[in-house]
């Protein structure tokens, strides 16, 4: 054991004090000594390169790749915008300057807030906007009088411009100006002289290849800076174009057919994961943000009691509903909890044993005896409440992972909720409490805790369409650099459900056949005689209903009507389409969501089943319009 | 041992009898506080030039001086043991704080360095610059010195655990000062001269790793440096302008607010990491050699206090604190001058920006601290 010898300890501590300062000495004069080797002994010759510092490089912004739908259709485009900008070192009154400009051009508020903001942010000597996108009369009205407004002038800029405007709004994203934060993420030389970048959605995720790579210009300048004549130039290299799977046409038809409802439709190609209609509504205007939102308009989306920002999609978490019971129905059958004509019996409730709570059937005289099919089609519950009883949350949840619940999809935009798989696990983590026996029969019908995206449901209803492959949905099929014909495509990931059984599948796709297609299908009154669709009604719950009351619709009031689900692939026998639709407060799947399917469905099927021009008889077939039950919980 | 109470009322700065001084009663260092007085001064004048003039920077930056200086009075009033108790809790804490950061970063999908604490947004990495060596030094104040290899070891993990964290950031400026950081403190502590050959073998050998670690952009930093007409329009312009700006400056240089390379825009980053190229350009060798001169004295007194402390905690720290300081200074004008490649250094206390001077002067308040606190024992 040592003992510390403070006497000795100091001696020794005084001398690397003295090293150090010796160093820190020798150090500076090296410093120094280079500095005088700068100054005075090279003196002159730095003095010649100032005297001849005429040659300046400014970079020249690369052009931003465009976005093309899967025909080619522009969805996302640069068109030259005119602004009128102003350099603060140059002009001696700038609030004079702008109130004489007033008289030319219109300046309104939100021009006088972004102006100073810009300015506070940019250096003397850096151009500042004052009115953005000025039309060509304005225009011509300055140039008149350009003489008068020295270091003022109009500039000449590609703008990003969204041509299908709110129906592509969470898809596509928007760029906006490179804000400080941006910075800290980039190589700031590559973005010298780019004024935007993606903020959200592709613009975002795809930046890196959508920017392109900056170019170089030596220009002569003059003894005050201006400059003379161009050197030299090194062009930049332009951002890649994006074609997408997506059809704008199928997009919009599905933002048609949600009619006055907000909700989200999501279309994708089973057999690749392409996306083909990716549907929020409502949407918004993302060309407000190119040149800057107004604060105004800005806090008009945000106070928007429909959310117009928020991305239903990809975001938007809704309980599944009875959409699970084909997922959960394949669960019973591939873990050996039940067979196909296992039959259950069906009182209208359901009690575990023991407990006095009735888990009831959204049909109050119940479905009689009930097995996998009927319980598809007729959506009944309590054949869930049971076979979720005798399954267990454990086997349920882990047979329910395969299917990509609870976990990010992975699609190539940016943003996305992972939704919430119940289990044991889950809740022991966020909860902390431990699992009880009740959540497990509502889980069985997709309720409680469940919660999943629009997309997640589009990409299970895709595996159980292509047989048991979990494809990562993406909405970027190629890459394609301006000029070349070289197509790049975007790697593909493909996750395998393990199949214990064909057979199992093979049942449930046609009891899911069955709902569409069947007398008795909750979904019949969409049934097409073109194609075979199959599919599976659901409806999430808003509000609460107590245990002896019943849902009356016209009790409601609208914000609290149930959300109405569908999910759908087609044709069955070999699928083109899967989909997911949800209608916020739509009420039942099958009367307010299911038509949204169908007429996406029609709109992507019909051409290419019959070709475009082929006139065929597709009308819904005359299915009872009596009353409808309430389909599913 | 005894002391006598008439011994101890003649030579302790505390002494209620004693007549005391504004300076002394707040636990002030009148020379370094003149130091770094004139130095901020001294930045302020440059940056008026640099900013083209635009006297708005100037008053931004003076209030930022404001706060820092506040902030070191007000840590120079906290007693060397007190900062010596916390000196774990804020390791630890700044330690959890780098982690977070890196756990929102990777949600955010970028770099992070920034913890939004809704009202201020704060850079742990900042306090951790000030933590590492508080650390270190209270590791190692109650060890026999020279540390033995087990000591050495854990000394080493400690500081290793945090620049890691800020290498990922990815922040490799600040991960270096604060590696240097806890390099001072051992270096200060007196391993063995072979012991350091070791070292610099070692970290000669780990370059490949922290290649890794870096992100793209880092790796075209250290390339420019190699090669710097690969890139044009970077770092290798910045340091072709800034070398014409110091070279042409001149013995006497070009006159203040009249230098062409930084009034026509020539220079990059002129008012933040790049000043010292306006200084030197309109100031010449003179005005270089008065600003070296100040960061010696301010240096030199620093060292000076570290001998006088009390403890082996006071001793170490306030030697590193000094040495890093003296780090800023020898990376950005070793940079400007193109000795060194281009990292993102501020000069300390003229470059534009308040992220790091808060850090810097608090640094001081310690020091401040470490000298005015001391009581006599007998030698």
């Amino acid at each position: 054991m040592q003992i510390k010898d403070h006497i000795r300890e100091e001696q020794a501590f005084l001398g690397r004090a003295v090293v150090s300062g010796l160093l820190v000495i020798m150090a500076l004069l090296a410093l120094g000594a280079r500095l005088f080797q700068l100054q005075v002994v090279e003196h002159d010759h730095f003095t010649t390169l100032s005297k001849d510092n005429r040659v300046k490089l400014r970079p020249l912004p690369p052009t931003r790749g465009l976005i093309y739908d899967r025909s080619g259709v522009l969805l996302a485009q640069n068109r030259p915008a005119y602004s009128l900008e102003l350099i603060p070192e140059q002009v001696k009154d700038v609030e004079g300057t702008l109130e004489r400009l007033s008289r030319y051009i219109e300046i309104d508020a939100d021009d006088r807030e972004r102006f100073d903001r810009l300015r506070r942010r940019k250096r003397r000597f850096d151009s500042v906007p004052i009115r953005v996108n000025l039309d060509p009369e304005e225009a011509a009205r300055f140039a008149v009088v350009r003489h008068l407004f020295p270091g003022v002038d109009i500039k000449a800029q590609l703008l990003r411009h969204y041509p299908f405007a709110a129906a592509t709004s969470h898809l596509l994203g928007y760029v906006g100006r490179i804000s400080t934060r941006d910075l800290e993420t980039i190589d700031t030389s590559n973005y010298a002289g780019t004024s935007h970048i993606g903020k959200t959605g592709l613009e975002k995720s795809y930046e890196a290849v959508l920017h392109g790579e900056v170019g170089v210009q030596q220009v002569e300048v003059n003894s005050v800076g201006r400059v003379v004549r161009v050197l030299e130039e090194t062009p930049p290299e332009p951002g890649q174009d994006l074609h997408l799977h997506l059809d704008i046409g199928l997009q919009r038809i599905a933002l048609e057919a949600l009619g006055d409802y907000n909700g989200a439709v999501v279309a994708m190609d089973p057999r690749n994961g392409g996306i083909l209609a990716l549907a929020s509504k409502p949407g918004y205007n993302p060309n407000l943000f190119v040149e800057g939102i107004s604060r105004r308009d800005y806090k008009a989306l945000q106070d928007n009691h429909d959310r117009p920002l928020y991305d239903r999609a990809l975001r938007g978490q809704y309980p599944p509903g009875s959409t699970i019971k084909p997922f959960i129905g394949l669960a019973g059958l591939e873990t050996g909890t039940i067979r196909y004509d296992t039959t259950y019996y069906c009182p209208g409730y359901f009690q575990l044993p023991g407990h006095e709570h009735k888990y009831r059937d959204w049909k109050k005289s119940g479905h009689g005896p009930v097995d996998l099919d009927i319980a598809i089609t007729q959506s009944c519950d309590v054949f869930y409440y049971k076979l979720a009883h005798n399954m267990g949350i454990d086997a349920m949840s882990s047979y329910l992972a395969n299917f990509g619940f609870g976990r990010r999809t992975g699609i190539d935009l940016v943003g996305e909720s992972r939704g919430i798989l119940p289990s044991r696990e889950w809740k022991r983590r966020n909860k902390h409490q431990p699992w009880y026996p009740g959540e497990t029969i509502i889980a069985g019908i997709g309720q409680g805790y469940f919660l999943t995206t629009p997309l997640q449901l589009a990409a299970a209803t895709a595996a159980i369409a292509n047989g048991g492959h979990l494809v990562q949905p993406h909405v970027v099929d190629y890459l394609q650099t301006r000029g070349s014909k070289e197509r790049i495509p975007i790697p593909r990931h493909d996750e395998p459900i393990p199949v214990v059984s064909q057979a199992d599948w093979d049942d449930v796709r046609v009891a899911m056949e069955h709902v569409v297609q069947g007398a008795r299908g909750t979904a019949r009154r969409i049934r097409s005689v073109a194609y075979h669709m199959a599919g599976k009604t659901g409806t999430a719950q808003v509000f609460t209903v107590g245990q002896e009351e019943e849902y009356e619709e016209e009790k409601v009031s609208h914000k609290n009507r149930d959300h109405a689900l569908f999910i759908a692939y087609a044709p069955t026998e070999d699928p083109q389409i899967a989909i997911a639709v949800v209608v916020e407060n739509g009420g039942h799947g099958g009367t307010t969501a299911a038509p949204v399917a169908r007429k996406v469905m029609d709109a992507w099927l019909l051409p290419r089943l019959y070709g475009s021009d082929a006139k065929i008889a597709n009308d819904v077939t005359d299915a009872p319009t009596t009353s409808t039950p309430r389909d599913g919980t | 041992m005894s002391l006598h109470p008439a011994e101890l009322g003649d030579l302790t700065p505390s002494d209620p009898n004693r007549r005391q001084g504004v300076l002394a009663r707040y636990h002030l260092d009148l020379p370094l506080l003149v130091g770094l007085l004139l130095l901020s001064t001294y930045g302020l004048v440059v940056l008026y030039s640099a900013s083209g003039q635009d006297i708005g920077q100037v008053e931004r930056q003076l209030l930022r001086f404001l706060l820092a200086f506040g902030v070191m009075v007000g840590v120079a009033q906290i007693r060397p043991d007190q900062l010596r108790r916390w000196s774990p809790w804020l390791y630890l804490v700044g330690t959890l704080l780098l982690v977070l950061v890196l756990v929102i970063g990777d949600v955010g999908k970028g770099a992070q360095r920034w913890l939004d604490l809704g009202v201020i947004r704060f850079q742990p990495s900042e306090m951790v610059k000030l933590a590492v060596p508080m650390m270190l030094a209270w590791y190692l104040y109650d060890k026999p010195l020279a540390p033995s290899v087990r000591h050495l070891g854990v000394a080493v993990v400690l500081m290793a655990v945090p620049v890691l964290l800020i290498a990922k950031q990815p922040d490799l400026g600040t991960s270096l000062l604060v590696a240097s950081a806890g390099v001072f403190v051992l270096f200060l502590a007196g391993i063995s001269w072979q012991l350091i050959a070791g070292l610099f073998t070692a970290a000669a050998a780990a370059a490949p790793i922290a290649w890794h670690f870096m992100r793209d952009y880092q790796k075209q930093r250290v390339l420019t440096f190699l090669d710097p007409e690969k890139d044009p329009l970077g770092a290798g312009y910045h340091i072709i302008q800034s070398k014409i700006a110091i070279g042409s400056g001149g013995l006497w240089g070009k006159g203040w607010l009249n230098g062409t390379q930084s009034q026509l825009d020539f220079l990059p980053e002129r008012h933040t990491d790049f000043i010292f190229a306006v200084l030197a350009e309109e100031l010449g060798l003179v005005g270089v050699s008065l600003l070296l001169a100040l960061y010696l004295f301010i240096i030199l007194r620093g060292l000076y206090i570290a001998t006088r402390a009390q403890d082996t905690y006071g001793r170490l720290l306030a030697g590193s604190l000094t040495l890093v300081f003296f780090v800023y200074l020898l990376v950005n004008v070793g940079m400007v001058s193109g000795l060194l490649p281009v990292v993102g250094v501020p000069l300390p206390l003229i470059s534009y920006g308040g992220t790091s001077l808060v850090t810097l002067m608090a640094g001081f308040g310690m020091l401040m601290s470490i000298h005015t606190h001391r009581k006599l024992l007998p030698r």
